[in-house]
């Protein structure tokens, strides 16, 4: 292989972090974090395909409070990933590169994964009264 | 004007020709990960601390199986197309890369196929 000595961008230690930068990078991290998740779902699919005790050790720890950490991280995770997935999706239809407008759509975007994983607590804890 | 060096032609280094195609199924996937993501937060509330015979038979109502088992695959093709990207961007070391991509690839199989058979197993009865 030829050494490359002319310099290879970018310098992410060189740059201030910026809306941006931050929440594109936090769509790759809830990305990879929802991937790892799909354990959780798999367990919790094959646990009602074993039996009634395998069932209820998933069901004991998704609601031990370390399970309902993860669950609740996991939200956060789907809300943001499907909203600036979405945000995604405009940009691929050429809406929305305006410096002003994706900085508006990042605060959305936050805002409503937020927003959303909150009510998504309150209705879950209506419903399973903790 | 070819302008890639012998070495590199050899190598196979450029377009493979399949950007495209992993473009479209990314946008494709995640479109139709919009609606199912949303049923599936609302089946999980719904869900919460149910014993195991409610829960089968929730999962065993025709439309409830067909939802999960189209959720589990589309969702699982999406990770495996984004952890793929992931990996080709971060994971240098030509030999690692590729055990990387080989082993994500395998696992989400793995994974895929035993979400859509225990569904199944659930939905039969068995």
């Amino acid at each position: 292989m030829p050494s490359i000595d002319r310099p290879l961008s970018p310098h992410l230690q060189v740059y201030r972090p910026q809306i941006t930068s931050v929440l594109s990078i936090l769509h790759r991290l809830t990305g990879v974090a929802l991937t790892f998740g799909t354990l959780l779902l798999t367990w919790w699919l094959v646990a009602a395909a074993y039996g009634a005790e395998e069932f209820g050790y998933a069901q004991a720890f998704l609601g031990s409070w370390f399970g309902q950490l993860i669950l609740w991280a996991f939200t956060f995770a789907v809300f943001y990933h499907l909203a600036n997935g979405i945000r995604h999706l405009l940009w691929d239809f050429g809406w929305g590169f305006e410096i002003e407008q994706v900085r508006l759509t990042g605060i959305i975007v936050v805002a409503f994964a937020a927003g959303a994983t909150l009510v998504t607590l309150i209705a879950a804890y209506a419903v399973g009264g903790a | 004007m070819e302008m890639r060096s012998s070495l590199g032609r050899v190598r196979g280094l450029g377009s493979a020709k399949e950007g495209v195609g992993h473009w479209w199924a990314q946008r494709f996937t995640a479109i139709a990960l919009v609606p199912l993501s949303i049923w599936f937060v609302f089946a999980a509330i719904s869900l919460i601390g149910v014993d195991y015979a409610t829960f089968r038979a929730w999962l065993a109502i025709f439309g409830n199986a067909l939802a999960m088992t189209v959720l589990v695959g589309t969702l699982f093709y999406h990770a495996y197309l984004g952890m793929q990207v992931v990996i080709e961007d971060y994971v240098h070391h030509e030999p690692a890369r590729v055990i990387a991509l080989l082993a994500s690839r395998f696992i989400i199989f793995v994974l895929a196929v035993s979400c859509i058979l225990a569904i199944a197993l659930v939905a039969m009865g068995r």
